[in-house]
Parts: C-alpha cells; structure tokens; sequence
C-alpha cells in the first residue's frame, strides 16, 4: 500500500534543533514549492523549548490533493546528530540521508552535502538553513530563478546583505542538489506540477483567525497557550487592517469574562487557548449559559493533563469541552476536519452563538492550527454576516418567553428599553428571582434551543456505500487521514463517516451506525471520548477503536496498518 | 432622569450602609444627567454586587470577583456607554484582586465603587481581605491574623488615575466623591466605607465616624509621595480623593482601533475587500 503512494509522493523532512530556523525555512519552502505547482502538506512537530532539541518539518510533495501526513522518509535532510535517532522510526532501506558529515557525523548511508563551511565562508553558520532548502529545490528541480525571487521578497525588510547572502546560500544549495539529481547520486520520482495559481497556501491557524473575522469577530481577547496563541497573534497582526481590538488578558477568566461583556454590548468576540487555560474559562462558559450570552471559543488541543505535552497534539478535551461548566444548558462543540473545514466552522461559528445565545467550541489541536496545505481560496461570499440583535423598545425584556425559546437580543443603548443580564437565576427582565415555578421555565427555556440547534446544524459526511460490512469512523483533523487510509484499501464494503459536528451530534448519526456491520472509531485520545459519547447519546457502541495519545497525529501508512489489523477480526 | 425602580424588594438588611450609597449613587446619576439607556452598571458577587437590581439602567451583573473584565470590554466596544462597577471588598479585592491590578495598568474610562464593610456579608460573616487583624468571625475563630489589603496604597503604587476614599455616614462627601469619579476619564476608584450592621460589630457606622477624617483643600492629589503617605494611614483613615495621575489616555484611547476612527466598533463592517485582498496575497 506504501509503496503505491510513492509514485505520487516525496515526503521530505528538515530537522535540526530549536532556534535553528527551521519553522522559517519550512514557510519558506512550502511557499516556493506551491509556486511551482506542486501539491504540499507540511506539518512540523517540535520541543517545548526555544533552544535545543529536535524540532522537525514534514514536508510532503505530491502530483494531487494531499491532506495527510505520511509516517515515511523518502529525503530526509539533518542538521545535527540528534535528528537520525529521534526520527530512526520513520526511516526505510529507501531512505536518502543528506546532510553535512560535519554536524551529522560518520554515520551510513549519509550522502555527504557540505552545508556549514560554506555557510561560514557566506558570514553566518544560519545560512546552512537555506543552503538546505535550496539543495532540496534542486534535487526536486524546481526553476532556481522563482526560488531567488522569492528568498528576495521574504528578506527584502532585512536589508541588501541579508537578501544577497541568503540568495547566495540558496543558490549554492540548489547547485548541488542539481548536481546529484543530474549525476543520478539522488533520484526521485518526477511529481507533476499543475496550474494552482487561485490556491493558497495557508495553516490551521491563519483559517481560524480569517474564518473569524468573516464570521464578523471585532474583538479577540485571550491568554497566551500553545497552540491557541497562533490565532491571537495572526489577529494582532492584522488588526490596524481589520480594526480588531486584541487584547491580552491577565488571565483566562478575564479573557472569557471581557469576550462576554463585549458580545453584551453588541460586538462579536472570541478567546483562543488549550485545555489548561480553557480549564480557567469554564466557570465564564457556565455565564454564558446562564445569561445566554453568545461567546466563540477556540479550544487548540494538546496533551494533558495538566501542563501535559505542550507542543504536541492530542483529541483529548472533547469530554472537557462538553462538560465545562457547572449546570446545565445547551453548547456547539465543532470540529473542524480540514482548513476549508477551519475557516467555514470558524466564520459559521458567530452565527450560530449569536442566533442561538449559546458558547460554541471550535476543537481543533496542535496538529490542525500547525499544518500547511494548498487549498482553493476561501470563499467569501455571501459577503455578509447574519443580523441577530434587536432594537430595543421601551418594555424590552431579555429572557422574554416566546415559542422557540429564544429571546431577541437586545444591547445597551440600541433603543427604548434596558438590558440586563444575571448570574442568579433571574425573571425575563433578569432580575434575580427565587421564584420556583419560573426557574423550571427559565431552564426549559434555555435547554429548549437545542432541538432547534440539532434541526440547523448540517450532516455528518458519509463517504462509501451507506450499508457498508464495515464503517470508520472519526472527528475533526483526524478525518483526512483515515479518508486517505480508506482510499488505499480500495475496498468496497468500507464507508467512512467524518464528523465536524461534536455536539450536539449529528441527527442521521444512528441510521448510519445501525446500517454498518462493524464500527470503527479512529480518535487520538486514549478512551475515545467521542465513542462514549456516540454510546450515550445513540446506544452504538463501538466494535473497535483505534486510539493514538503519544502526542503524534496518525499518519496515513499507521491507519492503513491498524485498519487492516481491524479488518482481519470479524 | 429617574433612576428609581419604584416599589422592589431589596435584600439588604434594615439599616444597611449600602441604602445610603444606593440613594446617593442614583441622584449623582440624576444630576449628571446620565441616560439611563446609555449607563451599564457592573457587578459580581455579593450584597454590594446586587446594587444594580436596584437602579433603573442596563445592567451586567456577572460572576463573583468578575465584575471589572466586562465592563472594561463593554466600554471598549461602545464607548458612548457610561459604565459604572458596583463591588465588594470580597469580590474585588479578594476573588477580583488579579482584575483589580491589571484593571488599573489598562485604565479603561470606568468608575469602580467598592462597598467597604470589611467583612463578607452575603456569605455570612467571615473574614474579607480589608478585615482588620483579630477580627474573630466562625471561621477565623482566633481572629484575623493576615495583613489587611491597602486597595489605594496598591492603586497608587500601579498609578492610578483616580483613587478616592469615601465614607457612607458622610453622605454629603460621599455625593461630590461619586460625581468626581464618574466624570473622571479613566479608571476610577472609589473605596467606600459602609458599615454592616450584620456581621461586623466592631466597624460600625460610629466606629467609621469616629476612625476617618476629611482630607482639607489644601491637600495636593497630584503629589503621588503624599498620595502614599495618605494611602497607608490608618489612624485615623483620611477620605476625600487621595490621588490623581498626571493625564494619561484610557484604554479606550489607546486601543488602535479608535486611533483614526471615533466610531463605536459595535457599529463597524467586516473589511470584506482586506479579506478578499488578504487571501489573494496567500495565493503566492
């Protein structure tokens, strides 16, 4: 099975030890690449330190559509002596090692490349980065003259020197690369380019940030925690272009508590972070569902408990997002597939607080705000945001009782009448009440817009025969790679089921299991918590589970073994 | 304009120093000329916290310690928006005391009035971060031992914009501290004596009396030395506004989006062709 993908792919991996630049090169490399028409997928996994270590990008180059990461090395480039241990798991016999024996040492199968002394002879020994990335250009035979034009553009704010230097790095990489490709010392594949000048080139991050502010989000206020705090900073970046008010809170309470009071007072907002800070937001997700006040939070998963693994990725806070809070009233927990997935469920996200009056989760992990691939533009249109909020008149109530159970929202000093929101359990106007009977309706009230949640959201994607003997299922980043699993069987009587929609979930959920002679949950937790909660909410449990928790993400060769592991058992 | 809710039931006991505020605190709106529209009061937890039930506005009446966060994010987002906290010694010092700090290095154009009983009332007589040493309550049987939280001292040592104390058996004092406060642009605070006739028999309405003195006009607010010595004098307590900084912009003013733009951000776009214009950018 791997070795059919290989006529399509290079998966190619840069290494070397944090504060060696390689995130820079991997942005670098990943742009030029697409602008020679290549499909990419890049993801990087990398130490929770800023010096030291071992830090690696994976890039995979491919002739189509690629949305996965691949567990092989086809070209794997080291620059120091701790990469080939930390990476021993992911090499074949058909691995090709380039390096400097200088930094790497005297170790098999090194196809000698001198990367240091001429980074030296240039001015500074960071120069062997783009020697390197312009030794795999070469090898790939990407046009050196889009690689120069490009290096000149990203460098150009750093002045002549640093721009003729890095060229010259690059040039004297891709040199070399051209040398070995053509003297046949490294051969690969030839990957076709095709035309992708309306793709782009963009991250889990940077999709959630612009899904945001197309869902209408003004204001950003949040704690930093890896691996949320990519989303803040994208929007503190932007936000003269956007007016966005960032704000960095002292805490994650007040980062909750200060997006509450702006959607209060009429302003779309959103907090960003991972479960130990989000673990400080929940009292303020209980606010919301008491004041039924909209709020957006982005919660980036990654390892716990505690301060876990925090560079690294995991599936393991659904049980945290559904349950946060104390009390109980209704949630949205999304999770995004793919970055189309990121940006659309980020943009939709907005609307649906709002409409609803609820906190909506967007989940997704380090692996999914970290990865890279080319995509079709985002779409914009309709360029508009939907419009929930009312003109208050002079007898205006919050919590006014109507049939669907939501309330028009209305904000301070938007017409006639006063908005007041409380804690307590409160009569319409949200005025504390200690009164019984309407504490029963205010809850019914509350938990009365989940029917009309489930009846909006969209349904979960079946792909393959919808009585299959067998069904894969699994949520958010994880789905591509089980898709691309899936597809290498070739298999006919296996469909799988993606789910973006955690909760609540999706309504055709039961038919689809019911009709399934055996299930399979694909999670990367280590109980798999949307298992229990498909068992809870449907009665299915699960024949098999596939559960990964070392802080990786699956790769597509790991699933094509474990799913066919699964398959021999019937 | 009439802040008054007419006939309600109030929760405070008879007797309660907060009476006072609320009535002084509803004719200075009334003689600022505040919309009730236009004024959002803010709160957390606690006896002083349920004053915005208790007044004809917008209110936010959040999470215990929480009050401080929304309100400065309401005001940021409308800053045509009068906002106005209503706070305890527990919930802002205590369970608010990080807001408190970061609240005061952010300067948002927001009033803070903290109810100072120096005692937890709502939950029933024990110790607040303002109880003075040996104050025996059922849960500090052997009575305080910690040292009491200086909230002025801390404000002006963050230099704060304003910083008032204030006593409500000085109701007339009380009234001209409000209205400094409210039309002060900045963060203002105002910490204000009350008794609680309930559970702390030691600091009474007489014992505020007779512990606190007016400061007289011939003291200097802007001078942050003296503002400090003032701040940590405790026999007696000296009320009147302790300290002002040198004009500084508020958060709202510093916000870049409002550096070229007055425009409330409630009432602002999505920059649909920045977006469009962004994502083309991503194309290569």
């Amino acid at each position: 099975m791997t070795a059919s993908s290989a006529v399509h792919d290079i998966s190619i991996v840069l290494a070397g030890e944090a504060g060696q630049g390689i995130q820079t090169i991997e942005q670098l490399l990943t742009r030029i690449l697409k602008l020679a028409g290549f499909h990419i997928h890049a993801t990087k996994e990398y130490m929770s330190r800023v010096r030291g270590g071992t830090n690696s990008t994976s890039i995979r180059v491919s002739s189509r559509p690629v949305q996965a990461p691949l567990r092989r090395i086809d070209l794997l480039v080291p620059l120091d002596d701790k990469v080939i241990p930390h990476l021993q798991y992911r090499l074949t016999e058909e691995t090709i090692i380039a390096g400097d024996r200088e930094v790497v040492g005297d170790i098999p199968r090194l196809q000698h490349v001198p990367l240091m002394q001429p980074a030296r002879e240039i001015g500074n020994e960071m120069y062997a980065n783009t020697m390197a990335l312009g030794l795999i250009l070469g090898l790939l035979a990407v046009d050196a003259g889009v690689m120069e034009q490009d290096l000149g553009s990203r460098f150009a704010g750093k002045g002549e020197e640093v721009v003729a230097n890095n060229i010259r790095a690059a040039r004297l990489g891709h040199d070399r690369g051209r040398e070995l490709r053509e003297s046949g010392a490294i051969r690969f594949a030839e990957i076709a380019a095709h035309d992708n000048g309306n793709e782009i080139m963009v991250n889990g991050t940077e999709a959630i940030a612009m899904g945001a502010i197309a869902g209408g989000c003004q204001c950003i206020t949040s704690y930093p925690m890896t691996p949320g705090t990519g989303v803040i900073t994208f929007m503190a970046q932007h936000q003269h272009d956007f007016g966005l008010l960032v704000e960095q809170a002292e805490d994650e309470i007040a980062a909750i508590n200060m997006a509450l009071g702006a959607w209060y007072a009429g302003s779309r907002a959103m907090v960003t972070t991972s479960g130990g800070g989000f673990a400080l937001m929940t009292e303020g997700v209980s606010l919301a569902g008491m004041l039924e006040m909209p709020v957006v939070i982005h919660l980036a998963q990654r390892p716990g408990p505690a301060t876990g693994l925090p560079t690294r990725t995991e599936q393991g806070d659904l049980d945290l997002a559904l349950y946060a809070g104390h009390g109980e009233f209704p949630r949205i927990i999304l999770a995004p597939a793919s970055l189309q997935g990121a940006f659309a469920i980020s943009r939709q996200a907005f609307d649906l607080a709002d409409q609803y009056q609820v906190p909506v989760f967007i989940l997704t992990d380090q692996y999914l705000v970290d990865t890279y691939y080319n995509t079709a533009a985002f779409t914009l249109e309709p360029r508009q945001t939907g419009r929930f909020t009312v003109e208050t008149a002079e007898d205006y109530r919050r919590h006014r009782f109507t049939p669907d159970n939501i309330s028009p929202r209305g904000i301070p000093g938007r017409g006639q009448g006063l908005v007041g929101v409380d804690s307590d359990e409160h009569d319409e106007e949200g005025h504390i009440t200690e009164d019984l009977e309407l504490r029963v309706k205010m809850v019914d009230k509350r938990l009365g817009k989940l029917a009309r949640i489930k009846e909006a959201l969209p349904a979960a994607s079946l792909e393959g025969p919808e009585h299959c003997r067998w069904l894969v299922v699994s949520w958010g980043s994880t789905c591509p790679i089980v898709r691309e699993a899936v597809a290498l069987l070739g298999r006919a009587d296996l469909a799988q089921l993606a789910i973006q929609q955690v909760y609540p979930l999706p309504a055709e959920l039961h038919r689809y299991l019911a009709a399934a002679e055996q299930t399979i949950m694909v999670e990367s937790n280590a109980t798999s918590q949307l298992g229990r909660l498909i068992l809870r909410e449907t009665g299915h449990r699960f024949h098999q589970a596939i559960l990964k928790y070392n802080g990786l993400s699956f790769t597509v060769e790991e699933l094509v073994d474990e799913l066919q592991k699964c398959l021999s058992v019937s | 304009m009439n802040f008054d809710m007419g006939k309600i039931d109030i929760a405070w006991c008879p007797g309660c120093g907060n009476y006072g505020i609320l009535t002084v605190l509803k004719s200075t709106l009334a003689e600022l000329e505040i919309n009730p529209r236009d004024l959002v009061l803010v709160s957390g937890i606690g006896q002083a916290a349920k004053t915005p039930h208790y007044v004809r506005a917008n209110f936010f009446n959040g999470l215990h310690g929480r009050a401080l966060p929304p309100a400065t994010a309401i005001k940021a987002v409308n800053p045509q928006l009068t906002v106005i906290v209503t706070s305890g010694d527990g919930d802002m010092y205590g369970e608010g005391g990080n807001h408190f700090i970061h609240t005061i290095r952010r300067n948002p154009d927001i009033t803070a009035i903290v109810y100072n009983n120096m005692v937890y009332g709502l939950t029933k007589g024990q110790a607040s971060p303002t109880s003075q040493p040996g104050f025996v309550t059922p849960l500090q049987v052997d009575g305080v031992s910690a040292e009491p939280f200086n909230p002025l001292a801390v404000a002006v040592a963050l230099n704060a914009s304003f910083v008032a104390r204030t006593s409500i058996h000085d109701m007339e004092l009380t009234r001209r501290i409000f209205g400094q406060a409210i039309r002060h642009k900045g963060f203002a605070l105002v910490d204000t004596f009350t008794p609680c006739v309930s559970f702390n028999k030691t600091n009474t309405r007489q014992w505020y009396k007779e512990h606190t003195y007016v400061l007289d006009d011939h003291y200097d607010p802007r001078n942050r030395t003296a503002a400090f010595q003032k701040a940590v004098e405790t026999g007696p307590w000296p009320l009147g506004v302790i300290y002002t900084s040198p004009p500084k912009p508020s958060f709202e003013e510093n916000l870049p989006v409002y550096k070229s733009d007055r425009q409330p951000l409630i009432d602002r776009q999505v920059q649909w062709d920045r977006l469009a214009a962004l994502l083309d950018g991503m194309k290569g």
